[in-house]
């Protein structure tokens, strides 16, 4: 078990390590900061004092060193534009991001697993049948036009809900967050629901497939000859089977909501990271950039391992199988 | 259905298995293809799009690229209005004053060429890759294999996003971002199918033939191992086209002279607050009608290609 961990640890070392050379090295190729921050009236001498004073003289190796070395101390460079850390100006704004993203996994899984269950008792009801054709739209319909959409009625034509920014923030155990208040709330509603469109349709999908195959198992056949109530059968017994797989794939695709969330902020101006990304690129403030992706990498590269490590737990296969290879 | 209908349909049935003996594989595929009207809808509709595309310059009744003929006067006309030359624009102007129905066919053009464009190059590398790594096994099949796990471990959009702040705007650019976002799921579907496929006799009969590695791989391993490609190209086109219209909404994809869809909605954006619908709905309408019969084919011939399903 150590053996396993260990290894997936130093793999997981090599990816960040990989993924921080190609990071900083893609950045790096971007537009000239300096053309941005020097003034137009500047001369060559303050140019190069601004060059030289973001350490942007070095050749490219000396600079990446540079960076690595400051980044293992937690320094990710300070914002050219903000002349702020950006690791900070990110955590700042992190927990929007999350409030939405966690908000979205709500929304999916608690509207996605009775709608997939339900869809896959009766597969053959009308309403299933629109509950799987609404799936597939969820998932063909690109998320930024349905956000669109959303402000187009619920915003201009009926006038109910904000269209943009967070609204009241409350700080709760040390964090922000706005759902508790019914302004912030109905600040996130939209921002989330459109975010969660792609995932509820996955839920569903999942849902049903589960309740399919659940349904045919010899337990519930078992339980049923039991004379259990039909509610029972459903809440404890497929409830508790189809969760294990829908909760797998949520868990990793958390990071994937995280990511999609630069769409839904820019849609909604919520002030999360995404936005701040969306930004820093049009204003080509690298260590932003760089300092982001990093971070999204990291929470990558953890989630995994966080998933490899509970399935080697939970499926010892998988351990004796790496090990053999 | 009532009993005279049933009768039909059986009829129908036996004709059909009389027939079956000169029926080729094509024949079957389509007849299959054709049972569910949905699908068939869809491509009629793809056909109709691809066509609209291709034809743009004929069919449209303004040049949208035109800057001599497109004027800022006409600009945020309602739909129906009428243009300063005469023209009516039935579905309203944007906010350049460029004609929302040409912008539009042209912008399909766009999307659906980088979209196509994209998928049929990540085809060629992901297959080239895959098929090597399930040829070659060992180490190269490990490295290969590593590859796209990490990159499949990173959301498409955030690979795209990257590629594309580093390369610029342009559609030369738009194209290489999603080459690189989608050949690695053309990589892993090949080469576990072609994993099965190489473990059959008539793959063994033609090593014991002597022939070349690369005959076999090519001419024996490939055609066999086509119609799960065929199946994730059409549903990677479609995500290409998806993927495309998102990263030119951030504003990183196409550049505004040559506005693709995405940029068509991101420019309307502008003016959704205003009441001004049109210039983000129309596109989007489009956008979502290609998406969806796209995916509806893509459907459709996984359930047909699929061989455990075939009767």
């Amino acid at each position: 078990m150590s053996v396993f961990i260990i290894r997936r640890l130093l793999q997981s070392g090599v990816v960040v390590i990989i993924m921080s050379f190609i990071v900083f090295s893609g950045v790096f190729l971007i537009g000239d900061p300096v053309e941005i921050l020097v003034s137009d009236d500047a001369d060559q001498e303050e140019r190069e004092e601004m060059i030289k004073s973001m350490g942007l003289d070095k050749p490219f190796l000396v600079q990446y060193g540079i960076f690595v070395s400051k980044a293992l101390k937690g320094n990710l460079g300070e914002s050219f534009v903000f002349n702020e850390p950006a690791l900070l100006l990110i955590l700042d704004r992190m927990p929007a991001t999350m409030e939405l993203a966690v908000v979205s996994l709500m929304i999916a899984i608690i509207f996605g697993i009775p709608l997939g269950v339900w869809a896959g008792l009766k597969p053959e009801s009308w309403a299933s049948k629109s509950i799987m054709t609404g799936s597939i739209l969820g998932f063909s319909l690109p998320t930024f036009w349905v956000g669109i959409m959303m402000i187009l009625f619920f915003a201009v034509m009926l006038g109910w809900l904000p269209s943009t920014g967070r609204g009241d923030v409350q700080v709760i155990l040390g964090m922000p967050i706005s759902i508790f208040s019914w302004d912030g709330f109905s600040h996130v509603l939209m921002p989330a629901v459109n975010l969660a469109l792609f995932k509820l349709s996955m839920v569903i999908r999942l849902a049903r497939a589960g309740t399919r195959e659940v349904l045919h198992q010899d337990y519930i056949k078992f339980a049923k000859a039991k004379g259990l109530q039909e509610s029972r059968i459903i809440l404890v017994h497929v409830m508790k089977n189809i969760l294990i797989p829908v909760v797998t794939v949520l868990g990793l695709e958390f990071g994937g909501l995280v990511a999609f969330s630069v769409v839904t902020e820019t849609v909604f101006a919520w002030p999360g990271m995404g936005k701040l990304l969306i930004d820093s690129i049009g204003l080509l403030d690298r260590p932003i950039i760089v300092a982001y992706l990093m971070i999204i990498v990291f929470l990558f590269v953890f989630i995994n391992l966080v998933v490899d490590i509970l399935y080697s737990i939970l499926d010892p296969r998988v351990r004796l199988q790496d090990v053999k290879s | 259905m009532t009993a005279t209908d049933q009768d039909i349909t059986e009829n129908k049935k036996q004709d059909a298995q009389e027939f079956e003996g000169l029926q080729t594989p094509f024949k079957r595929f389509l007849s299959d293809f054709c049972e569910s009207k949905l699908a068939v809808l869809g491509f009629l509709v793809i056909v109709g799009i691809a066509l609209l595309a291709i034809f743009a310059p004929l069919l449209t009744p303004t040049d949208p690229y035109d800057l001599t003929s497109v004027t800022i006067l006409d600009s945020r006309l309602a739909p129906g209005e009428k243009m300063m030359s005469g023209t009516v624009a039935y579905l309203g102007t944007d906010g350049a004053g460029r004609d929302m129905v040409s912008a539009m066919i042209y912008g399909l053009r766009i999307s659906l060429g980088v979209g196509i464009g994209s998928g049929i190059i990540a085809m060629l590398i992901g297959i080239s890759f895959g098929l090597l790594s399930a040829y070659a096994g060992g180490r190269v099949d490990a490295l290969f294999m590593r590859i796209v796990d990490i990159q499949l471990s990173f959301p498409a959009i955030l690979v795209a996003l990257v590629l594309l702040v580093t390369l610029g705007k342009g559609v030369d650019k738009t194209l290489i971002a999603l080459v690189v976002v989608q050949w690695a799921y053309y990589a892993r579907t090949i080469r576990g199918t072609a994993l099965v496929e190489r473990r059959r006799e008539y793959i063994e009969s033609a090593v014991c033939l002597g022939l070349s590695k690369n005959r076999i791989m090519f001419r024996h391993l490939l055609p066999n191992c086509i119609a799960p490609m065929i199946v994730v190209g059409t549903m990677q086109v479609a995500h290409a086209i998806s993927l495309e219209a998102t990263l030119s909404f951030l504003g990183l994809g196409m550049p505004q002279t040559e506005p693709s869809l995405g940029r068509l909605i991101s420019n309307g954006f502008e003016y959704i607050l205003s009441g001004k619908y049109w210039i983000s709905v129309f596109p989007g309408l489009a956008l979502l009608v290609t998406i969806v019969s796209i995916n509806l084919v893509g459907d459709r011939l996984r359930d047909v290609l699929n061989p455990r399903l075939q009767k």
